[in-house]
């Protein structure tokens, strides 16, 4: 019995121990090839433990890629607005929402609903933000399709606000005479701060993981990229880079050790996710609680 | 849904002009975002052309069906969408619980913790850079597969972005990769909500570790494992652009094995310039996708209204 319960305890920890292994080693194996010098990488190919050593991919990133240190800038901009906007958006719509006695909250909530059942579909989508608002290469194309508002987000914080906040305070509140924004401001606010944390990582790391608005909508503009889109273009185009550089009147164009650099832009586009990650951990995976079966 | 417990002061009468305004943001972006494309689905009954636009290209009928539906892709990309999701959700399924049960037998330590962030890691990252992975694991250069696997072995290299048998397990296996941690939270949270008495009853009467497993834990996972089942049933005819595009990183020799419905509408889109046909199959999906959900969400409904999604 003993044993039994011994040897299974044993078993579970080889086992998980070697999926984590697992989920990790890719990280890793990037991570190496962003740190071997070029022509050990081009010779040997990519390896855990490389021959030789060389962090020339982050000093070129560092010193001569201002192509990359904007898209990275841009990124990082686009996910600070993006996340902002939404949450903005997400939670002025949920608490009209949670209110029972809102009139027209049925149609407004059913609409929220449908678009979770039915879309139009990318054709279609692309053509009105191409042809009748124009976004085509401007900044808005990689901030506002999309990723501005989920319809699942509006009702985990909607459900939230009805669960969460005790109707009695915001009575109170309105027979002090606030307004709805003071309420909202003042007493849901404070009192929804993790739930508010939750979406807004989730919402986050979607801007930021996101190349499909760039892929979609900046056609002619690559100077609009983001890293995501940076990454995606060059590893089909080894080149991308170089004709960037030159354009842009940077570095010798040409003469790109484009390996290890591609991997050193993939590590940098990375890093903030895994330096975040353990502070945020908690509230990620609530929210795939939250979210995971009502989904 | 509407279940709330509290008891509820009733107000007179709330104004709701106030309300309706701060809502007016999100309605207009939702008006915007979604609404307006769910009309534009008459773009698969037209023969659009960029010089003429959306307005004056003219009407075609169902020529578009019937052009897309006489070629092989439609089929190939139905069968692989299908296909592909249905591995995910037996593959997967099974992979996810079998965490969760581990990971919930470590019980509540750093190591559990430790583990479950490692095998979450993966779902944080883009496809784009989950494709670098993959690459620096298949590329038929410099790959560490070609270089170091199959070199120790003694195999010939392969040339994996050309042959396309390979990548249904290789599409399965990064999927996995990506989503089973994730998917093992769901679940673990739903054993955590098994009540320790009776996992405790059966060990006083000696049950072993693995009676206990598919005792009681299997069984009182049921319910969760059909909600999730039904609901992944119900966007069997959608991919994750991510996966299909990036990962075999566009390689035109192996789209019959990973060409699915959402490839093709792009491509067709922004690489072929095909909008009509691409428009026809986004319906066709967006349709088949919308009878599906529904039906999945009256059976859910069915068997555990609480979980139903409408």
């Amino acid at each position: 019995m003993i044993t039994n319960k011994k040897s299974f305890k044993i078993f579970v920890n080889v086992i998980l121990s070697l999926l984590a292994l697992f989920s990790v080693l890719p990280i890793f194996l990037v991570f190496m090839a962003s740190i071997t010098e070029e022509q050990t990488l081009i010779l040997n190919g990519y390896s855990f433990v490389p021959q030789v050593f060389s962090l020339y991919a982050y000093k070129y990133i560092l010193f001569s890629g201002n192509v990359i240190l904007r898209a990275y800038l841009i990124t990082i901009s686009v996910t600070a607005i993006g996340t902002f906007v939404n949450l903005f958006l997400t939670t002025f719509l949920a608490y009209p929402l949670s209110k029972k006695d809102l009139k027209g909250r049925n149609i407004i909530l059913f609409m929220v609903f449908f678009t979770m059942l039915f879309n139009g579909g990318l054709v279609s989508s692309y053509m009105m933000w191409t042809q009748i608002f124009h976004i085509r290469d401007t900044y808005f194309a990689l901030l506002v399709p999309n990723l501005m508002m989920n319809a699942f987000n509006v009702i985990i914080m909607k459900n939230f606000f009805v669960n969460n906040i005790p109707e009695s305070l915001l009575e109170a509140a309105k027979l002090d005479g606030a307004t709805e924004l003071q309420i909202l401001n003042k007493v849901v606010f404070p009192l929804s701060k993790p739930i508010i944390a939750t979406v807004g990582m989730m919402v986050g790391l979607a801007y930021w993981n996101d190349w499909q608005n760039g892929l979609y909508f900046l056609l002619m503009k690559t100077n609009l990229y983001g890293i995501q889109n940076v990454l995606n273009t060059m590893i089909n185009n080894v080149q991308f880079l170089s004709t960037q550089a030159a354009s842009q009147g940077g570095a010798a164009a040409g003469s790109l050790p484009s390996t290890g650099i591609r991997m050193a832009i993939a590590v940098i586009a990375l890093a903030p996710v895994i330096i975040i990650y353990p502070f945020v951990q908690k509230a990620f995976v609530k929210g795939i609680v939250v979210g995971g079966v009502k989904g | 849904m509407s279940d709330m417990k509290k008891s509820k002061v009733k107000t007179k009468y709330a104004k709701s002009g106030p309300l309706l305004l701060i809502a007016a943001p999100g309605i207009i972006y939702l008006l915007i975002n979604n609404y307006i494309p769910m009309f534009g689905i008459f773009l698969a009954f037209k023969k659009f052309s960029y010089k003429k636009g959306v307005w004056k290209s003219p009407w075609n009928g169902f020529d578009n069906f019937k052009f897309l539906f006489q070629t092989k892709d439609a089929f190939i990309m139905t069968r692989n969408t299908i296909l592909y999701n249905l591995a995910f959700i037996v593959i997967g399924t099974i992979l996810a619980i079998t965490i969760a049960i581990f990971l919930n037998a470590l019980g509540d330590s750093i190591r559990t913790k430790f583990f479950q962030s490692a095998l979450l890691l993966p779902n944080l990252m883009s496809w784009v850079i989950i494709a670098y992975m993959v690459y620096a694991f298949l590329n038929s250069d410099s790959g560490f597969i070609n270089n170091t696997i199959l070199k120790a072995l003694g195999k010939e290299d392969i040339a994996w972005y050309m042959e396309k048998k390979y990548w249904p397990f290789i599409l399965i296996f990064v999927q996995m990769w990506k989503n089973a941690g994730y998917q093992s939270i769901i679940y673990l949270a739903a054993i955590a909500g098994i009540d320790k008495s009776v996992f405790e009853a059966a060990s006083l009467d000696g049950a072993s570790k693995l009676q206990q497993i598919f005792r009681i834990t299997l069984p009182m996972l049921k319910p969760t494992v059909i909600i999730l089942t039904l609901m992944a049933v119900g966007r069997i005819f959608f991919s994750d652009f991510g996966l299909f595009y990036q990962v075999p990183m566009n390689s035109g020799a192996l789209y019959s094995t990973t060409q699915t419905i959402d490839t093709y509408v792009y491509r067709g889109l922004m690489e072929l310039n095909d909008v009509g046909m691409s428009a026809a199959a986004g319906l066709f999906q967006s349709l088949l996708g919308f009878i599906i959900v529904v039906s999945a969400n009256a059976l859910v409904r069915k068997i555990d209204s609480d979980n139903a999604l409408f």
